[in-house]
C-alpha cells in the first residue's frame, strides 16, 4: 500500500483524513463527514455555486478551469436528465494523487459528487476509476453501499425529500479515456474516442444530457470548501488559484510522495525542502512540473510559484500536479523517447496529426537515441511537434508535442551529442520501444 | 431471463451481469465493465464471451469486438495465472523501472507479453499505473507492490509461485 509522507509546510485540508481510517463511514462521520452536503441541501444551488466561485478552486484534472464557473454553465432547465461524472481515470505519468483519495477518503468523493449534483440539479452521479484501480474500486463501492445503507444516497436522502444515486464504473485500460468526452463515450459502452466540441458537456454530455465532469480531487475538495467557506479556502492559495493541491513529487528526490501544499508554493522549496532534495546529493538537471505532458523546466527556472498562472507564464503548465525530478545522470534523449513512446501508444488514432505525428516523433527520437540520427532530424522533430499543436480533435496531440518541443529546445546540445557520437545510449532502444 | 439460460460464466459473475445491465440509463453502459469482469472470470475474452455479452446487452458481436480492441487491459488470448505488469514510464524509469523489468524477465525466464511454460506467470511492460511516487512498482493481476527493492521483488514472485500471493478480484 502506498505510504504516506508528511512535511510541516503542508496545509492539510483535503488530506486531513488520510491515514485516519476514514474509509469507514463511522470514522468519516466523526470527522465532519456528510455535514457539507446537508448544508448544501438546506441552502440550495445558488449558495453552493457562490461558495465554489468564491473559493477560486480550479480543476485538478489538468486544465485548471474554475470549478464554480463550470457548474454555473449547466442550464437550470433541461428536458434531458443531468449528470455528474467523476474522472478517476488518473493515467497521466507522474500522477498518483487520486489514488490516495480513493484509498483514504472515498466518502469525500461521494459527498462531493452529491454536492455537484445538488448544484446543477442532477439526480445521478458516476464515479469512474481506471481499470487498474480494482482494489480502490472495491473501497469506493463499499463506501457507496454504506452511504446507501445510512440513507445518505437513494430516495429521500437525509429525509429531505431529495433523491440522489451514485453508480461506480471501471475502465479497462486507456489513457485517452481520461479526456472528458472520451470518458463519456466509454461510459456509454463505446471506444474511447473523443467528441467534437462544441457542444460542451455542460450542455450536451453523457447520454446527451447536461453533464458536469470533474477530476476526483476537484470533487473531493467541494465538501471542504462548503465547510470552511469559499473565501477562507481561497485565502490559503495564491491569486486566482484558491486553496491547496495534492502535489506528487516523484523521481530523483530523497522523499518522494504526495504532499498537500498551498497553491503558489515555491517549486524549488517543494523539491529541496518538502521532497528532501536530490537523491544522493546529486545535481538537479530538469523538472517536469505537472505530469508528463507539461514542458520541462531547467534548474534556473524553478524558483517559481506552483499555480496555473505562474507556470503558464514560464512556458509550462501546472497540469495534474505531478512533479517529476530528474538528476544529472538522466539522458534527456532517453527521457524524451520514453515520454513520446507513451503518447504514441495512447493516441486513439482518430486524427492524422496526432496519430502520424506521435509515430514520427517516436521514430525520429528513437533513431537519434540509437545513434543513427542526423542533425536535420532534430529540426524535423521541432517542425513536426510545432505543426501538431492545436491541429487535433482533443488535447492529446498537444500533450505529446509540448513536452517534446521543450526537450529539443532546452536540451538541443544533448540531441546533437547523440547525433555526433559524443553520447551513446546505455539501454538498447528495443527495451523502450519493445513494449509498444 | 438470463438466469435460466445457460451461461459460460460462474454463478457470481452471471448474477453480477444480470444486475449490471439494469443500473444504467442505457444497457450498453455495462459493456466495458462486463468485458473486464468476464476476463477476470474466464481468463480472457473468448469467442463465447463475446457472444454471450453481445446477447446480454442486445448489440452485435462486431460492436463488442470493436470496443474490446480499444482497451489495453482486455485480451483475446490467455495469460499466466499471475500476470506481472511492470511500469517503465517516467517516474518509474527514474527509479529502476527497467532494472525491475529485467529482474522479472530473468527470474521468470520470459519476455514482454510471454507466459511461462507452466502457465503460472506472464509478463508485460506497461504504462503509468498511478503509483509514481512509490516507484518502482509492479502490479500482479490487481495487486500493487511498490517501493520495490530486488529482494522485495524476489519475495513477491516467490510468494506467488508458492501460492502465498495476494489475490484481489
Ligand atoms: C488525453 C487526456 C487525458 C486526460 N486524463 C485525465 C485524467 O486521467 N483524469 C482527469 O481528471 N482529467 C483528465 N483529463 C482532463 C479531462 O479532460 C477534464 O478536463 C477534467 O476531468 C475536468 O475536470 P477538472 O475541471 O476538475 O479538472 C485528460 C485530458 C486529456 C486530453
Ligand atoms: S488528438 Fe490523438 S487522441 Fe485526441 S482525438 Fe486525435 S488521434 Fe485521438
Ligand atoms: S510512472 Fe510508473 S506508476 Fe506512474
Amino acid at each position: 500500500m502506498p505510504s504516506l509522507v508528511s512535511h510541516p509546510d503542508e496545509v492539510k485540508i483535503l488530506s486531513r483524513r488520510f491515514g485516519q481510517g476514514a474509509a469507514d463511514i463511522e470514522k468519516y462521520l466523526e470527522m465532519d463527514g456528510y455535514k457539507a452536503v446537508q448544508a448544501a441541501i438546506e441552502k440550495g444551488p445558488d449558495w453552493i455555486i457562490a461558495e465554489m466561485k468564491a473559493s477560486g478552486l480550479r480543476g485538478r484534472g489538468g486544465a485548471g478551469f474554475p470549478t464554480g464557473m463550470k457548474w454555473s454553465f449547466v442550464p437550470k432547465q433541461s428536458a434531458k436528465p443531468k449528470y455528474v461524472l467523476v474522472n478517476g481515470d488518473e493515467s497521466e505519468p507522474g500522477t498518483c494523487k487520486d489514488h490516495l483519495i480513493f484509498l483514504h477518503d472515498p466518502h469525500a468523493v461521494i459527498e462531493g459528487t452529491m454536492i455537484a449534483g445538488l448544484a446543477i440539479g442532477s439526480k445521478l452521479g458516476f464515479i469512474y476509476l481506471r481499470g487498474e484501480y480494482r482494489y480502490l474500486l472495491k473501497i469506493v463501492e463499499k463506501a457507496v453501499a454504506d452511504a446507501y445503507a445510512k440513507g445518505f444516497l437513494g430516495k429521500n436522502i437525509f429525509g429531505t425529500g431529495v433523491d440522489f444515486d451514485i453508480v461506480t464504473q471501471t475502465g479497462a485500460g486507456a489513457y485517452e479515456v481520461g479526456e472528458e468526452s472520451a470518458l463519456m463515450e466509454s461510459l456509454e459502452g463505446k471506444r474511447g474516442v473523443p467528441r467534437i466540441k462544441p457542444p460542451f458537456p455542460a450542455v450536451v454530455g453523457l447520454y446527451g444530457g447536461p453533464t458536469v465532469i470533474n477530476n476526483a480531487e476537484t470533487i473531493a475538495t467541494a465538501p471542504h470548501i462548503l465547510l470552511m467557506g469559499g473565501e477562507a479556502y481561497a485565502k490559503v492559495g495564491s491569486e486566482r488559484n484558491g486553496g491547496t493541491r495534492l502535489f506528487g513529487i516523484s523521481g530523483h528526490v530523497e522523499r518522494p510522495g504526495v504532499y498537500e501544499l498551498p497553491m503558489g508554493y515555491n517549486l524549488k522549496r517543494a523539491i529541496y525542502e518538502v521532497g528532501g532534495g536530490i537523491r544522493g546529493g546529486k545535481k538537479l538537471k530538469a523538472v517536469v512540473p505537472g505530469g508528463s505532458s507539461t514542458p520541462v523546466l531547467l534548474p534556473e527556472e524553478i524558483d517559481i510559484g506552483l499555480d496555473f498562472d505562474q507556470l503558464g507564464k514560464a512556458g509550462s503548465m501546472l497540469g495534474s500536479g505531478g512533479i517529476v525530478v530528474l538528476d544529472e545522470t538522466v539522458s534527456i534523449v532517453e527521457f524524451a523517447l520514453r515520454t513520446i513512446s507513451f503518447y504514441q501508444h495512447e493516441s486513439c488514432g482518430w486524427c492524422i496529426p496526432c496519430r502520424e505525428g506521435t509515430d514520427w516523433l517516436k521514430k525520429s527520437i528513437g533513431r537519434i537515441y540509437a545513434g543513427g540520427g542526423m542533425e536535420k532530424d532534430i529540426d524535423n522533430i521541432r517542425y513536426l511537434a510545432e505543426n501538431m499543436m492545436g491541429r487535433t480533435f482533443c488535447p492529446l496531440g498537444d500533450a505529446a508535442a509540448m513536452p517534446t518541443l521543450g526537450f529539443v529546445k532546452k536540451f538541443r546540445q544533448e540531441f546533437e551529442d547523440y547525433v555526433n557520437g559524443k553520447a551513446r545510449s546505455e539501454t538498447p532502444l528495443l527495451q523502450i520501444s519493445g513494449a509498444h | 431471463m438470463a438466469a435460466e439460460k445457460t451461461t459460460i460464466f460462474s454463478p457470481e459473475t452471471a448474477a453480477r451481469f444480470d444486475k449490471l445491465v439494469t443500473i444504467y440509463p442505457v444497457k450498453r453502459s455495462a459493456l466495458v465493465p462486463m468485458l473486464l469482469y468476464a476476463q477476470d472470470d474466464i481468463g480472457y475474452i473468448s469467442d463465447a464471451v463475446v457472444a454471450e455479452i453481445a446477447e446480454r446487452i442486445g448489440i452485435t458481436e462486431l460492436d463488442v469486438r470493436n470496443v474490446l480492441s480499444y482497451y489495453s487491459m482486455l485480451r483475446t488470448k490467455p495469460v499466466g495465472k499471475y500476470h506481472v505488469q511492470v511500469c517503465t514510464n517516467i517516474s518509474c524509469m527514474l527509479r529502476d523501472g527497467y532494472a525491475t523489468l529485467d529482474q522479472c524477465k530473468k527470474k521468470l525466464g520470459i519476455g514482454h507479453k510471454e507466459t511461462t511454460a507452466d502457465g503460472l506467470f506472464s509478463l508485460e511492460e506497461v504504462e503509468c499505473l498511478g503509483v509514481c511516487c512509490w516507484a518502482p512498482v509492479v502490479q500482479v493481476n490487481y495487486d500493487f507492490y511498490d517501493q520495490l527493492t530486488p529482494e522485495k521483488l524476489d519475495k513477491v514472485l516467490d510468494d506467488y509461485r508458492e501460492g502465498r500471493g495476494k489475490e484481489t478480484k
